[in-house]
């Protein structure tokens, strides 16, 4: 790693050294990942869980005597808002793998040899990359028509679907820099050696190269995942019922203002804890690669 | 050992390389004989190594002519040609380049079965046999990360092995070695030019080279500044620049 300035430094200015070393190795960080990490640790889930207890607290205080109690409504709730979590997951799952496989392909195309499939590539991956992601959600809710017609058979496309591939094309971007930034990390000297062995370019990829990147891949993958976990609640927003969009409907039902930061951090519990263990494991993983390589 | 009066199976002839504006090589003309060892010798960035990637076809050349055996080298048309001039001619780099994610057996197995598309049950066994001819039979399992320098370049020449070839370009191959380890692999090249193979060593080890060729060449600049028998070239150097050069490094 290249923090030898860093360390040089430490004579000079003791005092900005902790900040000035976590923010070279945090920029070093994403650099690698390619995206924003995150990062999510413990900390994190205890203000989670101390805002959550305040939330109740507060609903609590300002409830009549006739209320339930509000572990009793949020347990009266979750059920559904249950429901409404696989159904992100759902979404996170399908979204992912789409985005993975039109990712891969992208990227692959972003090397290719021949320039316009390489430019056209490149566009592609930069224009969803750089779009928010709501407006891509947006533009497949209301580009793409509600029912395809195929050969005479009517098949419906429900909004999850388009919600899904919504978040599939930002997915993809990603992906597909992610599995450019790993080829072109492999030095050149293994696409030579490959080369004087006679393999050609699509078996030295496929072969030599590719299988080299799975291991860097893993982790900026995996952390794209997490916030495209957590980006699946703005399905909520052009109607698909997912957790957020129960969560509402359950808040107009009891029809008590005090609920909303009790419920809404109730509903930021459930993301941090799947998303806690993959944001780790996705450190721990890193970790292992930087020592290997 | 060199048939004196056979047709060179490498033959260059006035070599032009640039990489942009920069003139790597300016008119390099020379030719090995089947069996032959050839030792080039010249200070850092003469065109060394590009030298050997051409005659390897990795990079291409903008003027001349490189024949290897019977191909052309930069004048392949289909990926069929394009193995078999790889079949003829191999290449050993100076780091080694093995494949890190393949264990050292396959490393070696990997293009005979890949791209010449040969049994590999048989690859195998000749596998296994150029690994016992390095001396690392029982490194076999081994991944590239866990063998020493040595092992690795040794592992690297079974690799080139496997194709078979006629001729071998080693590229500084001790360079990056330890004073201990570039004897190990020295002994390999030394048997292997000794059985008749018609190598092409980029080096520094002037007692090597002084032992095993046939013709040295010194370069510099993109040219061939001198050329001839070791004890020649070496004892009595004809050029200024390659006394200067030789008093540098011996
Ligand atoms: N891919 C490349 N792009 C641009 N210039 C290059 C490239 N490869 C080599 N060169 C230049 O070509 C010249 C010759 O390089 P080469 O590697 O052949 O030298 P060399 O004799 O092998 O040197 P060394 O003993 O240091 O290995 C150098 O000036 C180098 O900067
Ligand atoms: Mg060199």
């Amino acid at each position: 790693m290249n923090d030898s300035h860093v360390a040089q430094t430490s004579g000079v200015l003791p005092v900005l050294l902790p900040l000035a070393e976590r923010m070279t190795r945090a920029a070093l960080r994403e650099r690698a990942m390619g995206s924003p990490t995150l990062r999510l640790d413990s900390s994190h889930g205890v203000a989670l869980v101390v805002a959550f207890l305040c939330g109740c607290g507060i609903t609590q205080a300002q409830s009549q005597a006739a209320d339930p109690s509000i572990f009793t409504t949020l347990w009266k709730w979750t059920p559904l808002l249950a429901r409404g979590f696989v159904f992100n997951l759902a979404i996170s799952f399908m979204a992912m793998a789409i985005g993975t496989i039109a990712g891969l392909f992208l990227g692959f195309a972003q090397i290719s040899l021949l320039p316009p499939v390489k430019k056209g590539a490149f566009f592609a991956t930069h224009f969803f990359r750089n779009a928010p992601w709501l407006v891509l959600l947006f533009y497949c809710m209301f580009l793409l028509p509600f029912q395809v017609t195929v050969l005479g058979v009517t098949i419906p496309i429900p909004d999850w679907t388009k919600a899904t591939l919504g978040l599939a094309l930002p997915v993809m971007a990603n992906v597909s820099e992610i599995v450019r930034g790993a080829i072109q990390s492999i030095p050149t000297t293994q696409w030579e050696a490959a080369a004087s062995l006679a393999f050609n370019r699509r078996q030295a990829l496929w072969m030599i190269i590719f299988p080299q990147c799975i291991k860097r891949m893993l982790p900026p993958w995996m952390n794209l995942y997490a916030i495209l976990t957590m980006a699946t609640v703005l399905a909520s927003i052009v109607g698909v019922n997912e957790m957020m969009t129960l969560t509402q409907r359950a808040l107009s039902a009891e029809s008590r203002p005090g609920l909303l930061l009790a419920f809404y951090s109730y509903v930021l519990l459930w993301f941090f804890l799947y998303c806690y263990p993959i944001a780790r494991w996705t450190v721990r993983l890193e970790a292992r690669y930087a020592v290997n390589q | 050992m060199p048939e004196a009066n056979s047709e060179p199976i490498v033959a260059l002839r006035d070599v032009h390389q640039s990489f942009g504006d920069v003139e790597v090589l300016k008119g390099v003309s020379f030719g090995v004989a089947k069996g032959g060892v050839v030792c080039i010798i010249g200070p850092s960035g003469s065109g060394k190594s590009t030298l050997l990637r051409c005659i390897n076809g990795l990079v291409p050349i903008k003027s001349g002519s490189i024949r290897v055996a019977d191909f052309e080298v930069h004048n392949l048309h289909t990926d069929q040609e394009k193995i078999a001039l790889r079949k003829e001619v191999s290449m050993v780099f100076q780091q080694y380049n093995l494949f890190p994610h393949k264990t050292a057996l396959e490393n070696v197995m990997m293009a005979p079965i890949y791209v010449l598309k040969e049994d590999p049950k048989e690859v195998r066994e000749r596998a296994i046999a150029l690994l016992t001819k390095v001396g690392l039979a029982a490194k076999q399992d081994a991944y590239p990360g866990e063998l020493s320098g040595g092992q690795q370049q040794r592992v690297a020449i079974a690799r080139s092995l496997a194709m078979r070839p006629e001729v071998m370009l080693f590229d500084e191959v001790t360079a990056a070695l330890d004073p201990e380890t570039v004897k190990e692999v020295l002994n390999t090249i030394r048997e292997l030019a000794r059985e008749g193979m018609t190598c092409i060593l980029v080096t520094h080890e002037m007692r090597f080279a002084r032992e095993l060729a046939d013709e040295v060449l010194f370069t510099d600049g993109g040219t061939i500044v001198e050329s001839g028998r070791p004890a020649e070239l070496f004892d009595h150097p004809r050029k200024d620049r390659t006394r200067a050069f030789l008093s540098q490094i011996l």
